[in-house]
């Protein structure tokens, strides 16, 4: 019994009531009482009164016969309020003539305004419960549960002890598992601490104010209210203080077996499941999420970054759920329906994919160069390393790995700088199958921070600063650092092994059976430019597709000379057997790359390509007065350059053409999600710019599709909408959407975000819909015009941001412009803000001069031409305008707000 | 179509009942002055006069209703008196007389509490809301007005924003005056977008409404250019067509707002021969965003502004040149 630790005003008896009106959101008509007689135990025969939403009455007056039965099952402190939205949307969605979900929310007994029973009741009995009130309403199938935190661990023991009714799974932020090895979290601890319990929980509001204090943005205070509204006293509060009574801290407690047994059964629930996650949960952390994962492999799964516990207050989990059952839906009607066999993709020849260490082991024996590192972290001159030492160094490390218990499908972080020993950790991972992490230092600690926790490594390997930053912020995963550090730095980082003990633990040892191409590889960082980093995950075929495109492309293969200073494509040099050099670089830092530097790294190892970052390429550029005769020699053995990762300028790339004057200079286009999408060369940007036809309202010419990728557009509507079926029509607007061997294969644990990038394609075919907007010409070239959340919907039509700010920019006294839309959607004006020559010390509303000469050129209505000292930027490319910030501040300025720096 | 014109002796009024007849309409006038428009019959009288306006009305087929009490001062009473009692005695003569259309001219003041309007759409007129004695009469007029729309007296309402052009004197003529005699400052920074409305397409826009009123009554529609600018460039492009410096010293928004407010009150307590220089009104009017969503009034009334703001401007130049 766990009564004994709460106060005697815990065990007070009440009947169950309806909520007071007028509680935001909620409607009087959901709201229903139902006397329910206890099974089982001491009470067996017991009637207790349930007070639950149910929107069923509703549905039968509109006349709709409910798909299924949604089962909503709240947390502790909450109430079937928790699950307004839901009922609410759901029975709009039945009467705009969508499927007709039935909505049962419950209040369980001892909360919210269903009975208070007097009595504790344990996790058991609380399925138990629930079960007595599912057979006393007559609930019949198709059933999913909804359950959020413990009412997520009773809505699972429900769903386990019915398969006959469940046909799907849904949750918010709840723990089925406590591991031994771990604490439990820490405001729990306090909650259940010795005189805490009955105070924190009964006899005053603590633990209800905290957790409505978890709402990001804050509730409003209504809502709050809303919440309260059944535990006004200390003699309603009972069941918050037995609920958190129950949770089975060690397995002496009363309730362990049953969470036991609900968790482990969760291994062989088979039907469709959903977690929609918040990640700033001081309760329930990713590692819950991790461990539900792991029971449930199949499962969708959404992280909303930024929300946290109270999830179903943060963010629209409703829709989201909703869209997720009418997915559903479609699979029922799919099953009856024989599936249409997916016609193959012409374009895709069949590959006989070779894994992406083939070339350690062909060339295991070999020893001509495989890698230089112009600046080692040991500091002395160049290192070199043969195929022969790097093939047995993965295989060592690999082994090693698997020796300290790396298994494949494990998770592994990596937060090593380019160098030989980033190579070679990486393919050892690779070989393994162990799925690397891999996030630019480019975001940003929070934002790597943020990455790294989403991702849930398993194990990071690091160098000192890496290791530093995850000890310092809680990173998880065991810790593997490149070099050996003094006993007091491994103790005080947690660092388990470095890579020698791993080379020296699998020197002799065999390897595990090697990944399948179908096997996940690795998860990449978006740059979080567009918003929150997004985790891009891939398979080894994918990754094997990637490399193959850059062979095709750009004639890298083996023996080839590369100079890889740019991140994702440098990495790949061991896999296309090129000779690849890491030149001395700040690598956090792509604009310190000099000219000198470049040069070194070329004559190094006679390199005949160049992989460098636009902010890098700039940078060469700058710095190239202080070349040698022999440097310019030898960069002029280039046969060919590529700056990736950001659009380059015809003049940018000119520059560093003259440079490599025996290099064809390429700039390609491509994402996360899909690295080399189309490519063109300087001679193709000069072509393009003499062809106005071609390119419609503006944009950057990014040239053709690569080899085995397919470009399409889905065209836009008034509204900026990208509605249109994928198409290769010139000359229409819309969101680019690619297909291609080696795009992603999906996003890690963002099935909405999954789902909003595959909408509206073939099913079966891997399509990208990359958030881009833009046009293909007549010849098959695509022209970038900008972002789809940066289209500008004025009354006149849709209006891209970039051939506007082309076009500005071209005049002699501006320097940069961003295109922004300010005003109601649909109904936008088009406003201008400009850098100019020389630059603005402060900001103002441009001279009539200037204002005039932007609206000559900008091709469409200017309501307003804005003057800035510095457009912001990210800081990844340092080049990308982050026009939605900006439109958000001259909204400011152009409706007589101050004129601060945007 | 007969139609009467009120108020045809105003700015806006004449060029209204100019249009009308452009149209091919046989058009009445009423108002106490003579309006000199070209071709229509004059009425002298006032709106306040309900035998005056029953024989104004006898015999037409629709009414424009434009006359009103603008001003940005004067005794609450009179606002009341000519723009609602005046409203009121019009609509119930009308019905009297078995007019089947009226269009009644009002201003997006009707709708608006002082906030910026950034692209939305003509809102519900609300006196409760409205800022100062001319939009919170106007608004209640608008609702006597709609609340009389029926099958038999087709009403709709047009709010055109901000009517400017050559021969102004109520806005271009003060801005111009006080520009010239350095007395005109820019309220904050300047850059508060505003949509104007071109004297001509104003005019155009009324017609329409005339044209359509059996389609579309019963709604509001705001009227404008759908050009909005910063109000700096406005009255920097108003003052070079009337060839006087622009405002080169600006005054926060918030101290205009403030002392708008003061002057306003003393006016009303020492009233002055001229208008306030300065109104709680008109410093909101002047430093926060005003435009529209223009779509459903270009859809509804069939019409698009015939002149752009730039053309306006040159008109408004030639027109100060031929002075």
């Amino acid at each position: 019994m766990v009564s004994y630790r709460l106060p005697r005003v815990a065990t007070a008896l009440a009947p169950a009531s309806l909520p007071p009106s007028g509680l935001p959101g909620l409607d009087p008509a959901w709201s229903r009482i139902v006397d329910v007689v206890e099974t089982g135990g001491l009470a067996d025969g017991a009637t207790h009164a349930w007070h639950l939403l149910d929107n069923g009455e509703q549905l039968a007056a509109l006349g709709v016969e409910p798909v299924g039965t949604v089962l909503c099952v709240h947390g502790n402190p909450t109430w079937s309020y928790l699950w307004r939205d839901l009922v609410a949307q759901a029975t709009a969605a039945a009467a705009a003539g969508q499927p007709a979900w039935r909505v049962i929310a419950v209040d369980q007994l001892d909360m919210g305004f269903s009975e208070r029973t007097g009595v504790a009741r344990p996790l058991a009995r609380r399925v138990r419960d629930l079960d007595d009130l599912t057979r006393t309403l007559g609930l019949s199938g198709p059933v999913l549960t909804f359950g959020h935190d413990w009412g997520g661990v009773v809505s699972l023991g429900w769903a386990v002890d019915h398969p006959e009714l469940l046909a799907g799974v849904l949750l918010l932020n709840t723990a089925i598992h406590q591991s031994e090895t771990e604490p439990i979290p820490a405001p729990l601890r306090l909650a259940l601490a010795r005189g805490m319990l009955s105070t924190g929980t009964v006899l005053t509001t603590a633990f209800l104010d905290t957790t409505l204090a978890l709402g990001h943005p804050a509730l409003p205070t209504a809502v709050k209210n809303g919440y309260r509204a059944p535990y006004r006293s200390m003699a309603r509060r009972g069941g918050i203080g037995g609920f958190v009574a129950d949770i089975p801290v060690d397995a002496e407690h009363d309730s362990h077996a049953e969470l036991d047994r609900i968790a482990e059964s969760l291994r062989s629930l088979s039907v469709p499941t959903l977690m929609l996650w918040g990640p700033r949960d001081p309760i329930f952390s990713d590692r819950y999420l991790d461990d539900l994962i792991d029971r449930i492999p199949h499962a969708d799964v959404h992280r909303f970054e930024g929300a946290g516990h109270l999830l179903a207050e943060d963010v629209d989990y409703a829709g989201a759920a909703l869209t997720w059952l009418s997915g559903l839906d479609k699979l029922d009607q799919r099953s009856v329906e024989p599936v249409a066999l997916v016609e193959p993709v012409a374009l895709v020849e069949p590959v006989e994919t070779q894994p992406l260490w083939h070339y350690l082991d062909e060339l295991h024996d070999s020893d001509e160069t495989a890698l230089v590192d112009m600046a080692p972290s040991s500091g002395d001159g160049p290192r070199v390393v043969s195929w022969r030492l790097l093939s047995r160094r993965v295989r060592e490390i690999a082994a090693g790995l698997h020796q300290i218990g790396v298994q494949k499908g494990d998770r592994v972080s990596l937060l090593v700088p380019p160098s030989a020993d980033l190579t070679a950790v990486l393919y050892a991972c690779i070989r393994l199958g162990a799925i690397v992490v891999v996030a630019d230092a480019g975001l940003g600690l929070p934002g790597l921070t943020r990455a790294v926790r989403g991702a849930r490594p398993d194990h990071i390997i690091g160098a000192l600063p890496g290791l530093m930053a995850a000890s310092a912020l809680g990173w998880p995963g065991q810790k593997i650092s490149t070099n050996r550090l003094p006993f007091a730095s491994r103790k005080a980082l947690g660092v388990s092994y470095a890579l020698a003990d791993l080379i020296s633990l699998g020197r002799d040892e065999e390897l595990p059976e090697p990944p399948l191409p179908t096997d996940v590889a690795a998860v990449l960082f978006t740059s979080g430019s567009t918003g929150p980093a997004k985790g891009v995950v891939y398979t080894h075929g994918q990754l094997a597709a990637v490399s193959r495109a850059l062979h095709n492309q750009y004639g890298v293969g083996r023996g080839t000379g590369l100079v890889a200073g740019f991140a994702p494509f440098a990495l790949l040099g061991p896999a296309l057997g090129a000779r690849s050099v890491t030149p001395d670089m700040d690598v956090t830092a792509p604009k310190t790359l000099t000219a000198t530097a470049v040069a070194a790294a070329v004559s190094a190892i006679d390199a005949t390509v160049v992989f460098l970052s636009p902010a890098a390429l700039a940078n060469v550029v700058r710095t190239q007065g202080a070349l040698s005769p022999a440097d310019r020699a030898a960069l002029a053995g280039v046969k060919s350059f590529l700056s990736a990762g950001a659009p380059v300028s015809e003049p940018l790339l000119a520059s560093a053409a003259a440079l490599m004057p025996g290099a064809s200079a390429h700039t390609p286009y491509g994402m996360t999600e899909g690295l080399l999408m189309t490519d063109i060369t300087l001679d193709g940007i000069r072509e393009a710019a003499l062809d106005d036809v071609a390119r419609g309202p503006g944009g950057v010419c990014v040239g053709r599709a690569a080899a085995t990728t397919r470009v399409r557009i889905s065209a836009l509507d008034e509204n900026g909408r990208a509605v249109g079926e994928l198409s290769e029509a010139a000359g229409v607007t819309g969101e680019i959407v690619v297909s291609a061997p080696h795009v992603k294969d999906h996003y890690d644990r963002l099935w909405l975000t999954d789902l909003a990038a595959t909408r509206q394609v073939t099913p079966g075919e891997r399509w990208h819909r990359t958030g881009d907007v833009g046009h293909l010409d007549a010849a098959g070239r695509l022209w970038v015009e900008g972002r789809m959340p940066h289209v500008i919907t004025t009354a006149a039509g849709v209006v891209t941001p970039v051939g506007a700010e082309l076009a500005v920019s071209a005049l002699a006294q501006v320097s940069r412009a961003a295109a922004v839309g300010v005003g109601a959607a649909g109904t936008q004006q088009v406003v201008l803000v400009v850098e100019t020559i020389p630059a603005a010390t402060r900001v103002s509303l441009a001279e009539p001069d200037l204002a005039e000469d932007v609206r000559m050129v900008a091709g469409h209505p200017v309501a307003a031409v804005l003057v800035v000292p510095h457009l912001p930027t990210d800081i990844r490319h340092n080049s990308k305008i982050d026009r939605t910030r900006l439109a958000g501040w001259a909204h400011g300025i152009l409706t007589g707000a101050r004129l601060t720096q945007p | 179509m007969r139609v009467l014109v009120t108020g045809a002796s105003g700015f806006l009024g004449r060029a209204v009942a100019a249009a009308i007849v452009a149209a091919g309409h046989e058009v009445r006038c009423l108002q106490r002055r003579p309006s000199g428009v070209t071709g229509a019959t004059d009425v002298l009288g006032t709106i306040t006069d309900p035998a005056g306006v029953a024989e104004a009305v006898a015999g037409v087929d629709a009414v424009v209703h434009l006359a009103a009490k603008v001003s940005l001062a004067g005794s609450p009473a009179d606002f009341e008196t000519v723009n609602v009692g005046g409203t009121r005695t019009l609509l119930a003569a009308a019905r009297a007389a078995g007019v089947g259309r009226l269009v009644f001219v009002s201003s997006p003041s009707v709708a608006h509490s002082g906030a910026s309007i950034t692209g939305s759409d003509a809102e519900p007129a609300d006196p409760a809301r409205a800022r100062g004695d001319y939009a919170r009469t106007k608004a209640a007029a608008e609702l006597l007005a709609l609340a009389a729309d029926s099958a038999e007296l087709r009403v709709v309402a047009v709010r055109p924003h901000l009517v400017w052009g050559p021969g102004d004197t109520q806005l271009i003529a003060r801005i111009v005056e006080r520009a010239r005699a350095g007395r005109l400052p820019l309220l904050g920074h300047g850059a508060a977008l505003i949509d104007t409305t071109y004297i001509d397409n104003a005019a155009s826009a009324i017609e329409a409404a005339l044209e359509r009123v059996d389609a579309v009554h019963g709604n509001s529609y705001v009227i404008t250019n759908g050009e909005p600018r910063p109000v700096a460039e406005l009255l920097a492009g108003i003052c070079a067509a009337a060839g006087v410096a622009a405002p080169a010293w600006s005054v926060p928004a918030s101290v205009a707002r403030t002392a708008g407010s003061v002057i306003e009150a003393a006016w009303r307590v020492f009233p002055g021969q001229d208008e306030p220089p300065m109104t709680r009104f008109l410093a909101e009017q002047l430093s926060t965003a005003h435009w529209f969503d223009q779509r459903r009034t270009r859809a509804d009334l069939h019409w698009t502004p015939a002149a752009t703001l730039d053309e306006g401007l040159e008109r408004l130049a030639a027109h100060y040149r031929s002075l």
